[in-house]
């Protein structure tokens, strides 16, 4: 692995090269040399990202990039460990990003200005994040990536976005200030700010300041639970991402799992695994959260008119599921959730997309109607008696529908596709545990079920709104092929999941056995034979 | 001086909470700089108060209790960068919104 390890600090230089030749190179106008250029950028991420996870799969479970910067000795150095929890977030990013990128090229890279500086800086703080293994890096590497998610979330301007996006970013600079209390109370009690040398260090910690470093994890864990958008610290979300611009809300569809796994990273190796009076610290809060993040994301769904509000509130729902995995702390249920959040992302980035290609084909007067139900309800709604409710539909609409079907297939955790696979491993792992059933089992079951329903049903209603009901008759819709492509990538990629499920779903249990023993993590960080 | 600090860290973050809750842009940008204070001035009270301490070690044989903990004066050195760019841009998004609502509402309101 020592010739490997420098391959932990590409997927943050490369899109840091990429916003450097935009800001030089890019000269505001950007043209088809230019956007090729940044395809270009984005396919070498992709590239990279696989070749760490397909080294990550052949090498055996704790094997993982650790590279210290600066070549620094590693509790007072910053270091990036690329172990397989990374790696297969980085991977996610990069396939969510080029698919988001190839759709901004088709027309909304130009709705403003500095879009692709921007969008590779998002990118490069969310790889960031998830590479570093240093709690004040991991801060600056959010503030890289939330400082380019302000400008992201502007982009377009417009009334609506500059009010939502000064919402968001109000509450995420309170959420970073909770962040810097956190660790700055986490240094002054274990005196390190290495995520191994904290693990550490954790059972050492004087009687006195345990009281402190619980009130440093629980303020840390707001922060954390803030971007994650758990309930009841999640109102800022539905309004940002739907009046995002579509690219950019498809990449927001990662960024509520930075906090996700943050929590999962920073939980399972300090608190999960310990013993004594540490055990499990705070999981009936998160457990409890998770709860209602799924109940108020399942009925949000379920008020939603507008495809991209819906879209939001299926965000909160699988924001919801990945709490309650956590918090359920046994190693199967992990591998689910893993599994999830990656065929999560996917889908929900590709549901912000095709909005956005439904409302260029959808006739004015249908959106004025899905506006206006948002706002005055539909006691009007008549229902056409003699109109055919099956007709055949263009090639293109038949595309749509397929994808939209697809889509809120693995939203809803239908058979056969990816999300039913991921709910149903959560669900028999949590059964297959010790000292299952209890009523945390009964609990998360009826979460993921019932969820599932509402989510289908909201899904299912939408469908009919835009595809039976709004849809022109007259065949032959226009769509470009640079923005449909990347819909159907992201959408294959759900269907090859639950195809590979397989191989995806032993190295997701893989992965989740290694992060639930934390001691790996600790040896493979630390020096070895260093006595506290 | 643990005492004065604290007062300080508690009057700066208490004056700042109240005015985030306020409706007017101006008084969250203010209230949130008051905040970064606040947290500013706890980070460095995380390396333990220490008066005529420098914080870099001169020789080898030094001994290490005569000197101030380094990491939280380098963190707190960080954070302040990013809270005032933070801050700054935040500056820009009010200026813009209430160009575009004619109000200093955060919602954007009339009043």
């Amino acid at each position: 692995m020592t010739g490997m390890n420098h391959i932990a600090i590409l997927p943050i230089l490369i899109p840091m090269a990429a916003a450097v030749f935009n800001l030089i190179g890019g000269d505001g106008r950007s043209n088809r040399r230019i956007i090729g250029i940044n395809i270009g950028f984005s396919v070498l991420l992709l590239l990279v990202s696989i070749l760490l996870v397909a080294v990550l799969a052949q090498s055996d479970t704790a094997a993982a990039a650790v590279y210290p910067l600066g070549n620094w000795p590693v509790p007072f150095g910053i270091v990036l460990v690329a172990d397989r929890l990374a790696a297969v977030m980085v991977l996610t990013t990069s396939i969510l990003s080029l698919a988001a990128l190839i759709f901004a090229s088709a027309r909304w890279h130009s709705r403003g200005t500095n879009f692709f500086p921007l969008f590779h800086a998002l990118v490069m703080g969310l790889n960031g994040a998830f590479l570093t293994g240093d709690l004040f890096n991991l801060f600056v590497f959010f503030e890289l990536l939330l400082a380019a998610s302000y400008g992201l979330a502007l982009h377009g301007g417009g009334r609506n976005r500059v009010r939502a996006a000064m919402h968001y970013i109000v509450i995420n600079l309170v959420a970073s200030f909770l962040f810097l209390i956190g660790v700055a109370l986490i240094y002054g009690t274990t005196g390190t700010l290495n995520m191994a040398d904290i693990a550490r260090a954790v059972p050492h910690i004087a009687a006195d300041n345990v009281g402190l470093f619980e009130a440093g994890v629980a303020v840390l864990g707001i922060a954390f639970l803030i971007k994650a958008g758990s309930w009841p610290l999640h109102f800022w979300l539905p309004n940002t991402y739907s009046s995002a611009a579509p690219p950019v809300a498809a990449l927001f569809a990662i960024m509520t799992k930075v906090g996700f796994y943050a929590i999962l990273r920073l939980w399972t190796l300090v608190f999960a695994n310990q013993t004594g009076p540490e055990l499990a610290f705070g999981q009936n809060v998160l457990f409890v959260l998770g709860i209602a993040t799924v109940a108020y994301g399942s009925v949000g769904a379920l008020s939603s008119k507008a495809l991209d509000r819906l879209a939001s509130y299926l965000i909160l729902v699988s924001a919801g599921t990945l709490l309650l995995a956590v918090a359920y702390n046994v190693p199967g249920v992990t591998t689910g959730a893993l599994y999830y959040v990656v065929v999560a992302t996917l889908a929900a980035g590709a549901l912000f997309l095709l909005k956005d290609v439904i409302d260029q084909v959808l006739p004015a007067e249908a959106q004025i109607l899905a506006v206006s139900l948002e706002f005055y309800g539909d006691e009007e709604d008549v229902i056409d008696e003699d109109q055919e409710v099956s007709r055949s539909f263009p090639a293109a609409a038949t595309l749509l529908g397929w994808c939209f079907a697809i889509a809120a297939l693995v939203m809803a955790g239908l058979p056969p596709l990816s999300g039913f696979l991921s709910k149903f491993a959560m669900l028999s792992a949590a059964f297959n545990a010790p000292s299952a059933p209890t009523a945390a089992t009964w609990w998360i079951t009826g979460a993921l079920i019932i969820s599932g329903l509402f989510v289908l049903i909201a899904m299912v209603r939408n469908g009919i709104n835009i595809f039976w009901t709004s849809l022109p008759d007259d065949g032959g819709l226009a769509l470009r092929p640079l923005e449909v492509g990347p819909i159907m990538v992201l959408l294959a990629l759900c269907v090859l999941m639950a195809v590979f499920a397989g191989p995806a779903l032993s190295y997701f249990a893989d992965t989740a056995q290694f992060i639930h023993s934390p001691q790996n993590y600790i040896d493979l960080v630390l020096p070895k034979g260093e006595t506290p | 001086m643990e005492l004065t600090l604290a007062i300080a860290i508690g009057v700066l973050s208490a004056s700042g909470v109240y005015l985030l809750l306020r409706p007017r842009t101006f008084q969250v940008i203010i209230g949130l700089s008051l905040v970064s204070y606040a947290v500013n001035l706890f980070i460095l009270s995380m390396g333990r108060l220490r008066m005529d301490a420098a914080p870099i070690l001169s020789g080898a044989d030094a001994d290490i209790t005569n000197y101030a903990d380094p990491v939280p004066q380098a963190l707190v050195l960080t954070a302040i960068v990013i809270g005032f760019a933070m801050t700054a841009l935040f500056l820009v998004v009010l200026l813009a919104a209430r160009g575009l609502s004619g109000s200093d509402h955060v919602d954007g309101k009339g009043d």
